[in-house]
């Protein structure tokens, strides 16, 4: 075996060493040094990602680069999908500094940095991974950490019940996903992506498409897509915040992603009309219910569980656009509800930990209180409603814009519905922004406090975030011109 | 040539506008003034600077020969559409703009200097939002004078549409008093509704001309232009022929296209000039302070309307009919407008009718305005008044200001016999009204004596009934100004508080102005200003001459007789002819027309139905679509129980589903 392939996955490696110095440091240290462990995490994770971008301007990347006899896939489109995740990675755990070096932490602080460095390992592999194989380890080492990190708040009930649920749902949803790899297996021969392409072209036998349901409703479970997202709303509930957050952004974007290569590679070129069908449905009752259960939600991290649900539908026009706007536009709307959706988690993780209260409620007349606040909330809501200036507008522009590209008649009305559920959601989003703003006749039940630096620092980059990417469409060009440049799908290949 | 100082003219304002308004209320009241009149004084000094470049330096850019010609300093694209349509920004220098930099920053600095004083107190507080106030006079200097340099019609609607901004902030300075924020409003919609007619106007322009830039209208020969226009496209310029009309010329409703254009644009030109119908917010507008009312409401904003038929003008000259509407609409507009300021009691509403008066005058003299009669006088004569009228109106407005401020009240029943308090005030309003009225030496009566020879030209019946506002302007002005200093003795009840000349920086601009009144008639504008850019030396006319002087001599006569002393003269004429009275007093009703307009009928015809249609139909329809989804929304909350099994269920069910529909379809 040549093991010089292992250089081919620079990234990696790179996470792997972030990981290890977590590791040594939390076990090697003495007990008094673990204070430190939460800035230092944040600090090494940021020189890392800041060398994982600058990598990739650098010439010797503009190359994809297989590996492992093309079992592992890197290239600049890659690149660029792992950085977003990078970026927002490090925004999560600047917000959780504060959080981390809270009392009941004390032990096992070091063993929630080192589990969330292993489940974005998974997500790199899934991302990177062209073989059902490496897929599935990926697929696995992003699931299985989580719930020991949603068991992470001991004291608190919810997180354990939401831990256990989360659990056992994750594994039964393995237990199918294996189950319709080992018929993929059974018809193709091959895990290779590129083999059961061609192996199970104009297949339409039950086996197949049962076997392709099962793989969409495998990943799909990642993604909270309807029907497979009845976990959501509780573990989002139960677990602590930054958590909550992490699984929120980081785990559906890399999912996202993951489940467009998946579709594309394994089952593109000659099965996508199945597919898209199966997708068409599963978008359209995935916004329509996210939204109508977001409409009746008190406690807020539920409600954004509710409204993550559906904006994973909006991410997968992305995926049934099937071309190559689809795939720079999903990504950045993965990027722009990265920063959205941290902003609002990240005022809602200052005002838990100040206070401990998370019920919209709650929220009454904000603006009087901690005015900042109030304005980092609304922005995030606004650009989670996709409102004109901010970054939200675009990024729903764009990936409408991609699938109507298509140009089927069924795409228009699935757009249309898709739209029509963006008013729904305007209206929930804007519940928040009303009790903040609106609701101030009573006094707030939340006094005026001081967010920790590190809180404030995770807004401010969230915030800056929302505002830049609805200023400039610079970014959005960059990726477009990624992806178009490699030739259809040729990136991702 | 270097195009540093005409950036700079409008650079300054603008940066002053958001310097004070972004960081005013860091600045001492004091410190905001003097930042204001200081950038406005600089500005005057460059605009002055430019306008000597313009008409003395005999540049070949500017001048060839005795033919002034147009020069544009600058001019980058702003907004590219497709082909050759594409929209400037910039500065565009020809006799007209020229001479409105010198009045525009001559006015806009004494007023700037003036506004120091005047907006105090007696005890020399400064009024509230004194910051703001300096922010926005700075926004409309910007504004206004973007308009005059603009150098396409698309430039000047946007800059027209700032005056028109900047002009509500001002009226409505002081946003606590209800008369002044309705005054602002209603300022706005009038004056809104008629660029609505602009647009269109501009719209119709360049769908069938394409283009927007002046030069493209006017830098070919009036005359050729007009031939062009006239004659079949085969033996025109190829240029012009693809520039102004196809052949046919298309036409709507009996009239040309362009005739149609040049009457919406003029529509706009009605709305910010206050011409007869649109002119109900002028009066109205007085709420704001005084110091506004001259920059804006009587020398500079309101004679855009004006500035914009001059500058279309060659157009204008290819459709004599627009210009007849444009005679008509302003002879009506100064005839009533002279009779409503008769019956006055507000000074500045005597100033404001009078404004809407003059400003007529004005658009008449355009109006009658031919090339073929003596040279195109009525142009000529047009910008002269519109200059004199200018210098001697702030005059009279800030006197007015002086007055006020010294007395607290604005009617003139608070006046009376002020001479002798207030003798500065005295002679110089005293000059404004004799400018005002015609008589030689002062300014007015050179250029009213030219629009009158242009009226003559025209026909005799306009030349009468201009003579007749003549006389009536002549005696309104001085029973206001024998109202107000005259009539009886003023009563003083303490010595103490006697009302008193203002301050020097009130005074001063008074003095300026009035000497520039005394002075200014003797400028021989025909060597400056003509349609066609030609220098031409016009010759008074003194038959013309003396019979406008005896009329307005009477005038002032009839005047003088009536108010100078205290007697029951102008009771028994009021009781004489009590309908007339009332009718004057009560502005020919228009108001309460306009009232009748909308409240009852398009209030109550049109927009309640629309309304009901609203609230009931479109506003039904949404909320039971939200109820619809409120009703959803609660029915699937069982779906969450909480459940693990139920999770699972659910997740398995989901699964097998998609794969068996999928795969029945596919069958």
């Amino acid at each position: 075996m040549d093991y010089s392939q292992f250089l081919a996955m620079k990234q990696e490696i790179s996470l792997l060493v972030v990981f290890l110095l977590v590791f040594f440091y939390d076990t090697i240290l003495p007990k008094k040094a673990q204070n430190g462990i939460a800035g230092f995490t944040t600090l090494i994770f940021g020189l890392f990602t800041a060398q994982s971008i600058a990598y990739m301007f650098c010439p010797c990347s503009a190359q994809d680069t297989t590996a492992f006899a093309g079992m592992y896939v890197t290239g600049p489109v890659i690149m660029a999908i792992k950085n977003i995740l990078n970026i927002g990675v490090l925004i999560v755990l600047i917000q959780s500094i504060k959080w981390a070096n809270g009392e009941f932490m004390i032990v096992r602080r070091g063993e929630f940095y080192e589990l969330l460095l292993v489940t974005l390992f998974g997500m790199y592999l899934m991302i990177s991974g062209r073989h059902f194989l490496i897929f599935l380890i990926g697929l696995e080492s992003a699931s299985l950490p989580l719930a020991a990190m949603v068991a992470f708040d001991k004291k608190r009930y919810e997180s354990h019940e939401a831990a256990v649920k989360y659990l056992l749902t994750a594994v039964f949803s393995s237990a199918i996903f294996m189950m319709g790899l080992s018929f993929v297996y059974g018809l193709a021969g091959s895990l290779y992506f590129t083999d059961i392409n061609l192996m199970i072209f104009g297949e339409n036998s039950a086996l197949a498409v049962v076997a392709l349901a099962f793989v969409i409703a495998g990943i799909g479970f990642k993604l909270s897509l309807v029907p497979f997202h009845l976990w959501t709303a509780d573990v989002y509930q139960g677990a602590p915040t930054p958590v909550t957050s992490y699984l929120s952004v980081i785990s559906k974007g890399a999912t996202a992603f993951a489940f467009l290569v998946v579709l594309i590679q394994a089952f593109g070129m000659f099965y996508e009309e199945v597919w898209q069908w199966m997708l068409y449905a599963l978008i359209i009752v995935t916004i329509t219910v996210g939204n109508l259960f977001a409409i009746r939600q008190k406690n807020l991290k539920r409600f954004l569980a509710f409204s993550s649900i559906s904006q994973a539908g909006y991410i997968m026009l992305g995926v049934i656009a099937f071309n190559a706007t689809g795939i720079a536009s999903l990504m950045y709307y993965v990027l722009v509800y990265i920063f959205s959706n941290l902003a609002a988690f990240g005022v809602i993780g200052a005002v838990e930990n100040a206070t401990g209260k998370v019920d919209m409620d709650d929220y009454n007349g904000l603006s009087n209180t901690n005015p900042r606040l109030a304005l980092c909330m609304m922005l995030a809501m606004f650009s989670l409603a996709g409102i004109p200036p901010f970054a939200g507008f675009f990024s729903k522009f764009f990936i409408f814009a991609a699938a109507l590209q298509q140009g089927s008649i069924a795409i228009y009305i699935l757009v249309l519905i898709a739209l029509i559920n963006t008013i729904v959601s305007l209206y929930y989003y804007l519940l928040v922004v009303k009790a903040m703003y609106i609701k101030t006749e009573e006094p707030c039940q939340i006094p005026a406090f001081r967010s920790a630096c590190s809180e404030r620092l995770g807004l401010w980059i969230s915030v800056a975030g929302i505002l830049i990417l609805g200023v400039g469409a610079v970014f959005y060009n960059y990726l477009l011109d990624l992806t178009t440049s490699m030739g259809l799908f040729g990136s991702i290949m | 040539m270097d195009a540093t100082i005409q950036i700079l003219i409008l650079a300054i304002p603008l940066f002053m506008f958001l310097f004070l308004g972004l960081l005013g209320k860091y600045l001492s009241h004091k410190l905001a003034g003097i930042l204001g009149t200081t950038a406005m004084g600089i500005v005057t000094a460059l605009a002055y600077y430019t306008a000597y470049l313009y008409f003395f330096s005999g540049d070949p850019h500017f001048q060839d020969g005795t033919q002034r010609l147009q020069y544009i300093v600058f001019n980058p694209v702003w907004l590219e559409f497709y082909g050759n349509l594409h929209i400037n920004i910039g500065f565009l220098l020809d006799p007209i703009s020229a001479m409105m930099l010198v009045v525009i920053t001559t006015i806009s600095f004494m007023v700037n200097l003036y506004s120091n004083a005047y907006m105090r107190d007696h005890h020399g507080v400064f009024e509230k939002g004194f910051q703001r106030y300096y922010a926005f006079l700075a926004l409309f200097s910007f504004s206004m004078l973007g308009l005059v340099v603009a150098t396409n019609i698309f430039q000047m609607y946007i800059f027209w549409e700032l005056v028109g901004a900047s002009s509500y902030l001002l009226i409505g300075f002081y946003y606590t008093s209800p008369a002044a924020v309705s005054a602002s409003k209603k300022a706005f919609i009038v004056t809104r509704f008629a660029d609505l007619g602009f647009l269109i106007g501009i719209l119709v322009l360049s769908y069938y001309t394409g283009v927007f830039s002046f030069m493209d209208f006017t830098s070919a020969p009036v005359e050729g232009l007009a031939d062009t226009f006239k004659i079949s496209t085969d033996t025109a310029a190829a240029v012009l022929v693809n520039k102004f009309t196809a052949s046919p010329v298309p036409m709507f409703m009996g009239c040309s296209v362009l005739t149609w254009a040049l009457v919406l644009i003029f529509m706009g030109g009605m709305g910010k000039s206050a011409m007869l119908p649109l002119h109900i917010w002028l009066p109205d507008a007085m709420e704001g302070p005084t110091p506004v009312s001259a920059l804006i409401h009587a020398a500079t904003m309101v004679v855009a309307g004006v500035y914009l038929v001059a500058r279309l003008f060659p157009l204008y000259l290819q459709e004599t009919a627009a210009l007849e509407i444009v005679t008509v609409v302003g002879a009506l507009t100064a005839f009533y407008a002279a009779m409503v300021a008769c019956a006055q009691v507000d000074i500045k509403r005597v100033l404001a009718f009078s404004t809407i008066s003059q400003i007529a005058f004005m658009m008449v003299s355009l109006g009658v305005c031919r090339p073929e009669y003596h040279h195109g006088v009525g142009y000529m004569a047009s910008m002269f008044h519109l200059f004199t009228h200018a210098m001697f109106k702030a005059l009279l407005f800030l006197g007015a200001g002086a007055l006020i401020h010294a007395v607290h009240s604005n009617n003139y029943t608070a006046m009376h016999g002020l001479r002798k308090y207030m003798p500065v005030t005295h002679w110089t309003f005293l000059i404004g009204c004799l400018a005002i009225a015609g008589i030689i030496p002062f300014s007015g009566f050179f250029s009213k004596d030219e629009i009158l020879t242009a009226c003559g030209e025209y026909s005799t019946l306009v030349y009468i009934w201009m003579s007749a506002v003549a006389a009536l302007t002549a005696f309104y002005m001085f029973r206001l100004y024998f109202l107000i200093f005259w009539w009886k003795e003023h009563k003083v009840h303490d010595p103490h508080h006697a009302p008193h000349d203002q301050p020097w920086c009130m005074t001063l601009p008074l003095i300026f102005l009035a000497l520039v009144s005394c002075v200014a008639g003797f400028i021989p504008f025909g060597d400056f200003v003509t349609f066609n850019g030609e220098e031409h030396t016009f010759d008074l006319d003194w038959t013309v001459a003396g019979i406008s002087l005896t009329v307005a001599l009477i005038s002032i006569a009839v005047a003088a007789k009536m108010y100078m002393k205290e007697n029951p003269l102008p009771d028994k004429m009021a009781a004489a002819l009590p309908r007339l009275w009332d009718w004057c007093y009560h502005r020919f009703y228009w108001d309460e027309l306009y009232m009748f307009i909308t409240h009852r009928i398009i209030f109550g015809l049109v927009c309640k139905p629309i309304a009901w249609f609203d609230r009931h139909i479109i506003d039904g329809t949404m909320d039971a679509f939200a109820a619809i989804t409120n009703k959803a929304s609660c029915a699937i909350k069982g779906l969450q129980s909480g459940n693990v099994q139920t999770y699972v269920w659910v997740y398995l069910i989901g699964a097998l589903l998609l794969g068996t529909v999928t795969y029945i379809c596919l069958l």
